[in-house]
């Protein structure tokens, strides 16, 4: 049950990966987006981060994909144009050097099963209680500084998208 | 049970579809959207290896990468906007003035 479940979601996942990059129309490819990151959420669940899959939902699929949505209708574009004398040369070397990345990491993942230092929280220990309540413990008191620190990011970024966005400063 | 590998293989054929992504489309929204397809196989990497090891630091750490997508989403998407109001384009070979 579980490996039918992981083969849906990541082959749905992967296709929607391609079907994201390979779309004229740039709605398409954001609506395709959305759909990837739903079948990752649900890899998510089976790995057993049920907080992570619904923040995944919630924050990428619900808020991002609706601001990518609005900008592109903003924008307004039509499909792309006919591609240019550099753009076939570069789309060449562009897929070649692709290729080459995912070879090299193909060939690192594929039987090499990687050893260290195992924590305390198997995931027996995390379904008993619960895994937002196990993230919180571990968010709250061990990471409390990143924590922190990411919401003056968000601070941050909230006065930087106000001030780019305005018609004069 | 599904070992751990094939997680991993899967993070890695999404993030290599992402650079592909990156590589070949002009429109820098889609562009965008490449570099977010390849935070996410980088978090699904991050959550496989954090199961595999027994520990949460590595679901800490997705929930942190989260967080900064979503703030490089909106500064960037603000860039994009601004840009087009310049030039009414978002083709990045029309963007071109720091070309030599």
């Amino acid at each position: 049950m579980e490996a039918v479940c992981f083969y849906i979601f990541s082959i749905g996942a992967i296709l929607g990966g391609i079907l994201v990059i390979t779309r004229k129309n740039p709605i398409h490819s954001a609506l395709f987006l959305v759909l990837t990151f739903f079948f990752v959420a649900g890899l998510y669940l089976i790995l057993g981060a049920e907080f992570l899959s619904m923040i995944q939902i919630i924050v990428y699929a619900g808020a991002i994909m609706v601001l990518f949505l609005f900008v592109i209708m903003f924008v307004n574009i039509e499909k792309e144009e006919e591609p240019s004398e550099n753009h076939l040369i570069q789309r060449f070397w562009g897929m070649a050097l692709s290729v080459l990345i995912g070879a090299a990491l193909f060939f690192v993942v594929k039987s090499h099963i990687s050893k260290g230092l195992m924590g305390q929280y198997s995931p027996e220990k995390v379904e008993a209680a619960g895994n937002a309540q196990s993230v919180a413990r571990v968010l709250f008191t061990q990471y409390l500084l990143p924590f922190e620190v990411a919401s003056i990011l968000l601070l941050v970024a909230i006065v930087g998208a106000i001030v780019l966005a305005k018609k004069e400063l | 049970m599904i070992p751990e590998n094939y997680y991993l293989l899967v993070s890695a054929i999404l993030f290599t579809i992402g650079v592909v992504g990156v590589f070949i489309r002009r429109n820098a929204i889609v562009i965008f959207m490449s570099i977010e397809l390849m935070l996410n196989a980088v978090n699904l990497t991050l959550v496989a290896l954090s199961r595999q090891f027994h520990s949460l630091d590595g679901q800490v750490m997705v929930f942190l990468v989260m967080t900064v997508a979503a703030a490089e989403a909106a500064i960037g998407l603000a860039i994009i906007v601004t840009i087009f109001r310049n030039r009414n384009t978002v083709n990045i070979e029309e963007v071109n003035l720091m070309k030599w």
